[in-house]
């Protein structure tokens, strides 16, 4: 999937705008940003639901177009935050339907395969009706595997789930992720995008980021090291100024951190450095960013620049 | 990707499946047709046989046969986009490769269908009873003049224009009810020239019921198209109104 400078106007109101992206094939890709920022919408996009206003992008390798839209819905799934199944149909009437939409040859074989992907064979002739929101939710992602997708996507797949279902929920896309789908996955679950995506973009109206959650960290925070101490230091100015790459220094609560370069290179100076000045270490290690200091980090700076 | 009755036929498949356990649908199905045989009926059989009493008896009666393929799918299809939006159904069915044509086809032989069964279906027990019980001169007046040839013509066009209504006031309103008020007081206007030749007011010979049948397949067809040139993907999933869209 490739997606270049899209954007999505209803009258005066930014829905998203010149977003740009690749999707590679069996890739699961995160689509992370706040309520309101676009995500749902750039999902409608990509899925031939509504028309972008401008930008250009290739879907499962068919170009965006009107005309095109059969053609790429026919070779992608989408479930919806809401997996809207009929409720008074059990849950082999639903796939039927959907099979006769797709025109899926062996529907029976197929309808037992997707079935059996979400562990529900068992459950068939159930009306959906009478199903928990967890089995709703895997119901909707048997019916979005009905027809091989190229890619299949998932809108806020665990919205509103207890957490066994979201551990499910999280399963499932992990053995999805094993056999190659390629899954766009949005979410503002970030340890969700974290656990499950191989790259994940922070949308906020405009791409902010996009890159793998362990570079996204390395590109928005600097290096650095957290020393934790049983006191505070007398002098640590005097201390951390004479170790080496050792950038810059505040303290925390808890302790100091320290900018750095390398932390590698840095600890053992450093833990050299406060034996030497009688601290007693309770620890010193890296300082590990999540996913979500750099979400909180980048939405922060979006609020600041909106306050300006 | 061309036009598929596979598709037509999953959605209608659907759609009967789903009226089976309906009970609001189900209970429009049943009773729009036993009120509507049971009045006339009663008019019939209780009616004496003189004059211009009888041609006026036997012009209501057949009148409220007319009624069944009016209000019964405006009903039924008023519910059919709207529906489908408040179940959150709709999205996932327009992300498949379904064309509007084939959707709204769908849907229209969805209340189409079940509504020309009853609806001949009564015509059928009328005539039988009006037969069984009804005064000898009120069953000569039911077959006298082109009474029979309207009902047969007209149950299939009222029906098919109401629920080209019935659609097109689904696909905008977000309340069920409210669209399914609409839809029968957008069907009914036909139904003023029905009632016109049912009771004698315009004298109707074969030739002119024809040509009035011919007028009215005309209004179906325009209305078709009219409703396919309404349905906006875009529209019905996010509100607003799209651009050229993925509209097909």
């Amino acid at each position: 999937m490739v997606v270049e400078h899209l954007s999505k106007h209803f009258g005066e109101r930014i829905a998203f705008d010149d977003v740009s992206f690749e999707v590679g094939v069996g890739e699961v890709f995160g689509f992370l940003g706040p309520n309101g920022a676009g995500k749902t919408t750039t999902v409608r996009t990509l899925g031939t639901l509504i028309a972008p206003s401008s930008g250009s992008a290739i879907v499962a390798g068919i170009p965006l177009s009107p005309k095109n839209g059969p053609a790429i819905r026919s070779r992608i799934s989408m479930m919806p935050e809401s997996p809207g199944l009929y409720l008074r149909l059990s849950v082999r009437e639903n796939l039927e339907c959907f099979a006769g939409l797709y025109r899926l040859d062996d529907v029976r074989g197929r309808i037992g395969r997707a079935l059996g992907a979400v562990s529900l064979e068992d459950r068939a002739r159930d009306l959906c009706g009478s199903l928990s929101k967890g089995l709703r939710q895997r119901v909707g992602l048997a019916r979005a595997l009905l027809n091989d997708p190229a890619v299949l996507f998932l809108d806020e797949p665990t919205s509103g789930l207890d957490p066994v279902a979201t551990r499910e929920v999280h399963e499932l896309i992990a053995s999805l992720r094993e056999r190659g789908v390629t899954i766009f996955l949005t979410t503002h679950r970030l340890e969700e995008a974290e656990r499950l995506c191989d790259r994940v973009a922070i949308l906020n109206t405009t791409l902010r980021l996009i890159g793998r959650p362990d570079e996204l960290r390395v590109q928005l925070f600097r290096r650095s090291v957290d020393v934790r101490l049983r006191a505070p230091l007398d002098d640590p100015e005097a201390v951390f100024g004479a170790v080496a790459k050792v950038e810059r220094w505040e303290q925390t609560p808890s302790g100091y951190t320290l900018a750095v370069s390398d932390p590698d290179l840095v600890a053992p100076a450093l833990a050299r450095a406060l034996v030497a000045a009688d601290a007693d270490i309770l620890s010193l290690a890296e300082s590990h960013h999540s996913l979500e200091d750099v979400y909180l980090e980048l939405v922060d700076e979006d609020v600041e620049a909106k306050g300006r | 990707m061309s036009f598929s009755w596979t598709r037509v036929g999953a959605i209608l498949h659907k759609e009967l499946r789903d009226y089976r356990r309906n009970r609001f649908v189900i209970a429009t199905m049943a009773a729009t047709p036993v009120l509507f045989i049971a009045l006339p009926t009663i008019q019939l059989i209780a009616a004496s046989a003189t004059g211009k009493a009888v041609t006026l008896r036997v012009g209501l009666s057949l009148l409220y046969m007319l009624v069944i393929p009016v209000v019964m799918p405006s009903v039924v299809s008023a519910y059919s986009v709207a529906g489908e939006r408040e179940q959150g159904t709709l999205e996932p069915v327009l992300s498949t490769p379904i064309h509007r044509e084939e959707f709204l086809i769908a849907k229209a032989l969805a209340a189409f269908i079940p509504t020309l069964t009853i609806a001949y279906a009564v015509f059928g027990i009328f005539l039988a009873i009006a037969a069984l019980f009804a005064h000898p001169a009120i069953v000569s007046a039911i077959y006298a003049g082109t009474h029979v040839l309207v009902q047969l013509l007209f149950t299939p066009l009222l029906a098919g224009w109401a629920v080209w209504v019935g659609i097109a006031v689904s696909t905008r309103t977000t309340d069920v009810r409210a669209g399914q008020q609409l839809s029968v007081l957008g069907s009914a206007p036909p139904l003023v020239v029905i009632a016109l030749m049912s009771l004698n007011v315009i004298t109707v010979s074969t030739a002119l019921a024809i040509v009035l049948a011919a007028a009215l397949l005309a209004f179906d067809l325009l209305a078709w198209r009219a409703v396919a040139a309404m349905f906006d993907r875009e529209r019905l999933v996010t509100g607003n109104r799209g651009r050229s869209t993925a509209g097909r």
